[in-house]
């Protein structure tokens, strides 16, 4: 159990690129937390920096309170689960869970007994004398979670825990970990480029692009508002619709609408802006945004309805099942309160809250 | 109509057949010459059945240095085998694992001169040195001769194999605390084993039916291995067969125990 603290952390790898760029950022002791973003963004260099498998080139990790950016891999109490789970495919799976009292030269007894208790915890006992290439996907993972439990360490790391998993099974290993988490109480961080997954899983949620942190928070403030238009695209199941605008006379017209956007907001004529607002915040009313009905997706319980509105926008919004419109007809939706945004056209950084006018 | 086309499937089945006959024959004789001929009174090259005996082993094992040719060649075998599989996989690791600029270019010049520069274009030179260093007559020397021919070959496949050997599960071992020499002998060996098998097998057999080099390098007869020691044998077979033993049993063995791989790659 311990806390994680960054403080202008840059992992730089020889060809020059800053993986990591000056980065902040502190984990408590006890949370789930993930590291979110698009490939190449640097989320698993940091995670492999926190482990020690590279070496940060600025900056300082701390693991409570103690400065461990110099400590080899292995001895700062860090214990990682790989994305391919890296078990060994010539030792069994006790000799897999064991490994991280091997390499301490425990007893073999002791060996035999953590093994026996981390595979009982994860419901593997009757697979310990298997080797990893007899088992499934989900069980290979569970492996790789009690071998990374038998270290004993103070922090769990996990790179892409659902990736290698098919669909189904995910939902499932999803609500396996949250709960393992909630069990070991274990300062967890992990990385993933799947926002379902981060969204679900995590207490906080660091969204990450380009080596720095673009927004940090829990997965509601994440999901509800986007700090920026990069956030509000990468986050959501369906896309964030993002409309570009312009000021004039105060107001903002997107879409054939006119908006107000926030009072405290002095916005010169003629200041890009972009109004973002998720298809689930959107619902049929008799004033807002007009158009007409282009596409109608079927989602399940929901549909996604596309509108074609004045000036070539498109807008989604989702219906329930039960609600589809005809394709072709006029719909008018509005947005629920506090749910249309506003971000300003250049800079992509949340302006404020807008509505109807 | 139909009974044409029987005919036709007839005539070409026949052709089928004798044709693989032959090609059977073709490889089949050569080997039951090898096997039989230990065990012909008058052995030739020519083709026809033994006039069975056994006096043709009693003779070989009546020459004075034939058993103790056996042993030299396993001395020499077991020198060469060891350096080339140690230093190969250690090599081989190396250079899988560490960037170096030039490395595979460095790696095809050392297969490139060792497989050119080789035998008899080597043999002036290393006699003189050998000599120079007092090293003729040494059976580890030329073990260590030997090996020095056969380590570039071993070090380019086994770094094919070590390659295959995913990175993370070695970082996996580092982040569970495991030491450089840990994460060698717990993790790289044992899942790079069929590849060092291979090796292990091929530099015996290299060394074993190696002619030139111990014929140069061991002049005292009481050191010459079975390769060199065969030309002085009077029956042709006989004496053949018994220094391909030894190496047909451990291609068993390692077969058996580790099973071999020509190529790298590592289902998990």
């Amino acid at each position: 159990m311990a806390a994680i603290e960054l403080t202008g952390l840059s992992t730089v790898y020889p060809n020059g690129v800053r993986a990591v760029d000056s980065l902040d950022l502190a984990i408590q002791d006890g949370e789930f937390f993930a590291l979110l973003g698009p490939s190449g963004c640097g989320k698993t260099t940091l995670l492999r920096t926190i482990a020690g498998l590279e070496q940060a080139s600025e900056g300082v990790v701390r693991l409570d309170e103690a400065d461990v950016t110099r400590v080899a891999a292995g001895r700062r109490g860090v214990a990682m689960v790989f994305q391919d789970y890296a078990l060994f495919p010539h030792m069994t799976v006790a000799q897999n869970i064991a490994y991280p009292l091997r390499v301490r030269r425990a007893s073999k007894e002791l060996q035999k007994a953590a093994a026996e208790s981390k595979a009982a915890g994860l419901g593997l006992s009757a697979l310990l004398a298997r080797r990893p290439a007899q088992l499934s996907g989900g069980q290979q993972q569970r492996v790789a979670l009690a071998r990374a439990i038998a270290m004993d360490a103070s922090v769990l790391l996990l790179d892409e825990p659902l990736s290698n998993l098919d669909a189904r099974l995910r939902l499932e290993a999803r609500t396996f970990l949250k709960r393992l988490q909630r069990e070991l109480a274990l300062t967890t961080v992990f990385v993933t480029h799947d926002q379902a997954e981060a969204l679900a899983l995590a207490d906080r949620i660091a969204v990450m692009s380009d080596g720095k942190i673009v927004q940090l928070g829990t997965p509601k403030e994440v999901f509800q508002r986007p700090a920026d238009t990069f956030v509000a695209n990468f986050i959501g199941s369906t896309p964030m619709n993002l409309l570009p605008g312009a000021v004039s006379d105060g107001l903002v017209e997107v879409a054939g609408t006119r908006l107000v956007p926030p009072a405290d907001l002095a916005l010169t004529d003629g200041t890009p802006v972009v109004a973002g607002i998720r298809p689930e915040y959107l619902r049929p009313a008799a004033e807002g945004i007009t158009g007409t009905v282009s596409i109608v997706e079927n989602l399940g319980v929901t549909s996604l309805v596309t509108l074609e509105c004045p000036g070539d926008t498109l807008v989604g919004l989702t219906v329930p099942e039960d609600e589809e419109p005809e394709i072709g007809t006029t719909l008018t939706a509005t947005p629920e309160h506090g749910r249309l945004l506003l971000y300003h056209g250049e800079t992509n950084q949340l302006l404020g809250e807008a509505r109807v006018s | 109509m139909t009974q044409f086309m029987t005919f036709r499937q007839m005539l070409r089945r026949s052709v089928y057949v004798i044709f693989m006959a032959v090609v059977l024959a073709f490889f089949a004789v050569p080997m039951l010459w090898l096997a039989s001929a230990p065990f012909d009174s008058d052995p030739g090259l020519g083709l026809r059945w033994p006039d069975w005996t056994l006096d043709n082993w009693r003779i070989t094992f009546d020459h004075p240095y034939a058993l103790g040719s056996l042993v030299n060649s396993i001395i020499l075998c077991v020198v060469a085998t060891a350096v080339t599989t140690v230093f190969g996989t250690l090599a081989a690791y190396a250079l899988s694992r560490v960037r170096i600029p030039g490395r595979d270019a460095l790696l095809y010049l050392l297969l490139l001169l060792s497989s050119v520069v080789t035998g008899t274009a080597a043999m002036v030179p290393i006699f003189v040195m050998m000599f120079q260093l007092g090293l003729i007559n040494s059976q580890y020397a030329t073990g260590l001769v030997i090996a020095g021919g056969m380590l570039p070959a071993a070090i380019f496949i086994l770094k094919d194999f070590i390659d295959s050997v995913p990175r993370s599960y070695e970082e996996s071992a580092r982040v569970f605390g495991a030491s450089p020499t840990q994460v060698l002998l717990h993790v790289v060996l044992p899942v790079a084993r069929p590849g060092i098998a291979t090796i292990l097998v091929w530099a015996f057999v290299q060394a074993w039916g190696n002619f030139l080099l111990p014929f140069l390098l061991l002049r005292d007869v009481e050191r010459q291995p079975a390769a060199v020691l065969l030309r002085t044998l009077k029956d042709e077979g006989g004496s053949a067969n018994l220094t391909a033993i030894p190496v047909v049993a451990l291609y068993l063995f390692v077969s058996k125990r580790y099973g071999f791989r020509f190529h790298g790659g590592i289902k998990a």
